[in-house]
């Protein structure tokens, strides 16, 4: 392959992703093009773009997988490459060839190396040949029960049996000792058997207390490949993962040799091209292949924060057939990196994802040691359509611990409002002592179940002060009229304005300077500023900074890594129409037009009953209830008087 | 611009006295007000509560803007005059904010005997309308009231100034264009039922409020006819039938609700154009006026160390700073409105009176408001002065303020004696509002200075029938005067009776001032007319 110069990309992405990629390719000279569903019109990629093109509604099985369309659009802006970003079809090798067979260049492998890679068995098999571990097992055909307990042997108790046709824990034993194997056979055997019409089994070795260390490796079309070091990627929620590391902590050089030279053993075996990720299991020092990602991490960035390297940079430059510009002794690892995800979720009822329309963000500085990648800012809105994702929060330092501290700081000033995010589990996790001390086993978030998600109660107290103070500030208004200025003033007594907060008993006494609050009866002096929606405030004694967000119905604090929403009382009064209630009752003078109902037949309230005219007006009544209508009072063409009864509906009895 | 220099020294042992005399008695005012603002009690709130219904506070809370101010006037009335304890005389009113127009609200308390009208109810209800006819404040009635207190129907009754008046007022200011809103929230009996009937616009709550000429008993009396309360004046038959209210409330805070969209329809406009420049406060601590001012009246103090602390900036431009020291006279800021000052330094000489009388015809020449601090034992009395015509330079002071037709506002900082509460604009020169501080006196003269008169009297009677009194005998004699007049010269008499609008913590002054001027200035500005000035 030659190089070729590349003009103009096309990023068949959204979200974060989709802006982190244009922003390396426009520092490249390139022009950038985004496409976008109904959804996200107002989206920050489609801002960030050079040219935008809408490729169909929300759902993305009907804009941003269906490959055609972008092809499509690729074709009409005249673009020369294009960048999946990770999920859609980043690894769809379908549209790799599509690109192939359009010539853009797909700015990721050969569909070949995506194909190989797809089917798991297949990588396996492929992995095996190139002399990468993978999980001892035995995965064939000869059942007999000797054999089997011989090959367990081999693999190394403790011993997964599993259904080879099974799921959900059916058919499953984990035996710890030989002795136990031949009774967890047959059990697994016959649940096999029961559930699944099909007793093969086959075994693995059980790994406990894994962890989550993948290999980052670059190739180029020239067949040199090298590993950029690895992460760590051990903590994890339900498969997904919440935080990543680079490098991977306590690991010898020669263990982080030993993987990354498997790394790039498993990519030449598939004669791969660009960015690739290999995933493995580590448990102590032994470590067992996974799966390869052939794409784009989401947490590349810790990489790129401790090798330097822009990834993506690299990726463009690559399928442009560029050779890779560093060799292997080139690269080396500066300090330590963290990546938090900070999703819209509300961690405290069970992670559900929200969604909703921004009212406030307030992120940290970026600097050297701080990097967020985000595809949102304040006003846009997260559709339930795609990832609730938010932003990535990166961080570098030195050494692990000041990584981390860095981490823990950059949450308490990431600020949200609107709806819910994971940002104090994240907070909770960066300050756990497991974590602190050196990276957990992938179990370890669903092992300390709801202490995690635990909110501190001091902080929602203080919290709720800051809101009640910024509540009673802001009735001053803008005025200098004593009658704003003067807040609750009352003669002879405290200026006391109750704070109209939904289950709680809060009310402000204006003081010389700024208010005391009193929460549930405790009395907090607060004062300070609040200006475009910082406050900066002294609550007994005590500075607190924090940052505040009101719309009609709540009030958001966002103090430290904790979001605190003070539902208002809602002072509307909602009308009700009582004439819908009314009786069938004439309201005035004139003559029965229409029976609409059919005597005993039942109606709904609200149903249309008759109709009078008047006035030469036509009047409608309706049934003031459900129930059934027994009788009529007056024949069609009868004349009525007002007040008359004209039909009667019978509630149905109870 | 002259920016007033204070020489205070707050560590002065003279001054940490007056601080805490003054504190003393501010405490106690403050103590006083807790206790009226309960009204008829917890016992009989919570009973009150327990009908669904809010306490008439609530209510008040409930309608203003949150956050709104309420200037409350007289807080103090009936204090103490009737045998029972009426506080409040059973009906709150004053000045707050609704949907950012101020209003006066006038609320019956039912848990102070049902809300009916002692005499002191009606004259205060009267003041707080007189005070929203003068400053064009839409009004809001909380009606909860059982009517006349029939036991004190002839000083309730039949003057100019008793029940009816209330109807004469409402009509009058709606013929004004001053919003006349009620809300029946409980009874509404007979002379009450006009409250509702007299408004521009009326609400009712449901199974709260009734509206009659006259209640079940009285029906039955008269015609025999039985019928319940809600049947014969409840929301149902006035909002559908009768069209005596305009609005159905299913409660007190629905009804509250609706009294603020009326409000809110009012097509309001302020006739003066909103502030805009930025307010300074004054430059030293209001509360030094404590250690400044102290409790002793006979001690005098600097009136421009209270001015200092009393205006924007502590900016005050003096008028004829070196004639008739004893008045100072000047023009000043008091949240943004520009005033002028009228303030005694002492006992007001010719010379005083006439500057007070040149500097009030300049006020009310530029639609300035003014505002009086009195502190003021009398014109100067003596042979020289009789001569010199302190009569007829004291009445050129009282004509120039009985006819100036500004805003004026009188506060009441210590002594109030004599011609000099009439030069100072006094009750009876209609000042828009008057408040007392807790260390004011008023009375005609000092208590020392009438006994003296009265004692010499007695003497000279004595004298001419060849008898004398002793010593012991005329200290005997005096004492029980000397303490009538401290007893009715007292706030807290003084404001039972509605001699003024209100006490006010002194440390309240600007911001009271301030609340009372901004609301004043919904009026449209009149030019004055003056009476003939005896040269």
């Amino acid at each position: 392959m030659t190089t070729k110069s590349l003009k103009k990309i096309l990023v068949a992405n959204r979200g974060e992703i989709a802006c982190r990629v244009m922003r390396t390719a426009k520092q490249m000279g390139l022009t950038t093009v985004a496409v976008y569903s109904d959804a996200d019109k107002h989206a920050q990629h489609v801002k960030l773009a050079d040219e935008a093109y809408h490729i169909g509604p929300a759902p993305s099985k009907d804009s941003y997988l269906v490959a055609d369309k972008i092809i499509d659009v690729a074709k009409q802006a005249g673009v020369d490459c294009i960048h999946p970003g990770y999920g859609f079809l980043s690894e769809n090798c379908d549209f790799a060839l599509a690109c192939e067979k359009n010539d853009i260049a797909f700015i990721g492998p050969p569909a070949s190396s995506i194909e190989a890679m797809g089917s798991k068995t297949r990588a396996k098999e492929i992995m095996h040949q190139a002399n990468v571990p993978l999980v001892p097992g035995y995965y064939g055909n000869n059942q007999d029960t000797d054999f089997l307990q011989a090959e367990a042997e081999k693999i190394g108790y403790p011993v997964l049996i599993k259904a080879a046709f099974g799921g959900g824990g059916k058919g499953m034993r984990v035996v710890e000792h030989a002795k136990d194997f031949i009774g967890a056979l047959e059990g697994a055997k016959r649940e096999a058997k029961a559930g699944f019409g099909n007793d093969l089994v086959l075994l693995e070795r059980y790994v406990t207390k894994p962890r989550h260390v993948e290999v980052q490796v670059f190739a180029d079309s020239h067949r040199n490949c090298v590993y950029l070091g690895d992460r760590d990627c051990s903590l994890q929620r339900r498969h997904q993962k919440v935080i990543e590391e680079a490098p991977a902590p306590g690991l010898s050089d020669a263990l982080r040799r030993e993987m990354g030279e498997a790394a790039v053993r498993c990519a030449q075996a598939i004669n791969y091209r660009g960015a690739g990720t290999v995933e493995f299991l580590l448990c102590g020092d032994e470590f067992f292949f996974m799966e390869m990602n052939t794409r784009l991490q989401v947490e590349h960035p810790v990489t790129e924060m401790v090798t330097g390297v822009d990834l993506v940079n690299w990726q463009i430059n690559i399928a442009a057939g560029e050779v890779l510009p560093l060799s292997q002794a080139d690269i080396k690892l500066q300090g330590h990196s963290f990546e938090a995800r900070i999703y819209a979720e509300d961690p405290s009822n069970d992670f559900i994802p929200c969604s909703g329309h921004i009212d406030a963000l307030f992120t940290p500085n970026e600097s050297e040691f701080v990097r967020i990648d985000t595809g949102i800012a304040a006003g846009d809105e997260i559709s339930p359509f795609y990832d609730p994702m938010i932003a990535k929060l990166i961080v570098h330092d030195d050494t692990r611990e000041a990584a981390l501290e860095r981490l823990s700081k950059a949450l308490e000033q990431f600020h949200l409002s609107g709806f819910s995010c994971n940002v104090n589990f994240l907070h909770n996790l960066a300050n756990h002592p497991t974590f602190q001390a050196g990276a957990p086993d992938t179990h370890f978030i669903e092992d300390q179940g709801e202490r995690l998600v635990a909110k501190s109660e001091q902080q929602s107290v203080i919290a709720t002060v800051v809101a009640a103070y910024a509540y009673a500030h802001q009735l001053k208004g803008e005025s200098s009229s004593p009658w704003q200025q003067l807040t609750g003033f009352m003669l002879n007594s405290d200026a006391k304005t109750t704070i109209p907060f939904v289950d709680l008993n809060v009310h402000a006494v204006k003081a010389s300077e700024g208010f005391k609050i009193n929460l549930d009866g405790v009395d907090y002096t607060t004062s300070g500023s609040i200006e475009n929606g910082l406050a900066n405030l002294v609550v007994n004694g005590e500075k607190v900074v924090a940052h505040i967000n009101q719309t009609d119905s709540h009030i958001t604090v966002m103090y430290k890594a904790q979001q605190t929403v003070l539902e208002l009382i809602d002072k509307h009064y909602i009308s009700e129409h009582e004439s819908d209630a009314l009786p069938l009752a004439a309201p005035l003078n004139g003559t029965v037009v229409k029976h609409l109902v059919e005597v005993g037949s039942t109606v709904a309230k609200g149903d249309a009953v008759i109709i009078i005219e008047a006035m030469k007006m036509e009047y409608t009544l309706n049934a003031p209830h459900d129930g059934v209508l027994t009788s009529y009072c007056f024949a069609e063409g009868e004349l009525v008087s007002h007040g008359d009864m004209l039909a009667i509906v019978e509630e149905p009895e109870a | 611009m002259t920016i007033l220099k204070s020489s205070v020294n707050p560590h002065d042992p003279q001054f940490l006295q007056n601080h805490d005399n003054m504190a003393a008695l501010v405490s106690d005012l403050r103590e006083k007000v807790a206790d009226i603002r309960l009204g008829g009690g917890p016992a009989l709130i919570e009973r009150h509560q327990g009908r669904g219904k809010l306490f008439v506070r609530d209510r008040i809370e409930t309608l203003l803007d949150e956050g709104s101010p309420f200037l409350e006037i007289s807080q103090f009335a009936a204090f103490g005059v009737y045998e029972q304890a009426i506080p409040c005389a059973g009906v709150v009113a004053g000045i707050g904010r609704v949907k950012g127009v101020e209003c006066m609200i006038i609320a019956n308390d039912a848990t102070v005997k049902g809300g009916t009208y002692f005499p002191l109810t009606v004259k205060k209800h009267l003041r707080a309308q007189d005070i929203a006819e003068r400053c064009h404040l839409p009004c809001i009635y909380l009606v909860d009231s059982g009517g006349a207190n029939l036991p004190e129907q002839d000083d309730v009754f039949p003057d100019k100034l008793h029940f009816g008046r209330i109807f004469y007022n409402q009509a009058r200011m709606s013929g004004k264009g001053i919003p006349q809103i009620a809300v029946v929230m409980g009874l509404c009996t007979a002379g009450g039922a006009y409250v509702p009937a007299m408004a521009d616009e009326s609400i009712i709550v449901k199974e709260q409020g009734t509206i009659f000429l006259a209640g079940p008993p009285l029906v039955k009396a008269a015609t025999g006819e039985e019928v319940s309360a809600e049947d014969l004046g409840g929301a149902d038959v006035h909002c559908k039938t009768s069209g005596v209210a305009d609005h159905y409330a299913e409660n007190d805070a629905h009804a509250l609700s609706i009294a603020r969209q009326c409000i809110e329809r009012i097509n309001y406009q302020r006739p003066t154009a909103p502030l805009l420049d930025d307010v300074k406060p004054p430059r030293y601590d209001i509360n030094e006026i404590y250690g400044i001012v102290g409790t002793d009246l006979k001690k005098p103090f600097d009136v421009r160390e209270v001015i200092a602390r009393v205006v924007d900036d502590s900016s005050f431009d003096e008028f004829k700073r070196y004639f008739g020291e004893t008045l100072v006279t000047g023009f000043a800021k008091i949240f943004g409105h520009p005033v002028g000052i009228v303030a005694n330094n002492g006992i007001l000489f010719s010379e005083s009176a006439q500057k007070g009388a040149h500097f009030i015809q300049l006020c009310a020449q530029r639609k300035i408001p003014l505002v009086f601090l009195q502190n003021i034992t009398g014109f100067m009395v003596g042979k020289k002065y009789e001569a010199e015509g302190i009569a007829k330079h004291g009445a050129k002071m009282v004509t120039a303020v009985s006819c100036a037709d500004v805003p004026k506002f009188t506060v009441l900082i210590g002594g109030s004696y004599g011609a000099g509460n009439y030069g100072m604009c006094g009750r009876a020169f209609e000042p828009t509002m008057m408040w007392m501080w807790p260390n004011a006196r008023i009375s005609v003269m000092g208590g020392e200075q009438a006994a003296g008169v009265l004692a010499q009297v007695k003497q000279d009677g004595l004298a001419r029938k060849g008898e004398s009194m002793t010593d012991e005998q005329v200290s005997e004699f005096k004492k029980p005067i000397i303490e009538q007049y401290e007893k009715q010269g007292h706030p807290y008499y003084a404001s039972a009776r509605l001699w003024d609008d209100g006490i006010i913590d002194p440390a309240d002054t600007r911001n009271v001032l301030g609340l009372a001027l901004s609301a004043s200035k919904n009026a449209p500005e009149r030019d004055s007319q003056f009476g003939v000035f005896r040269m």
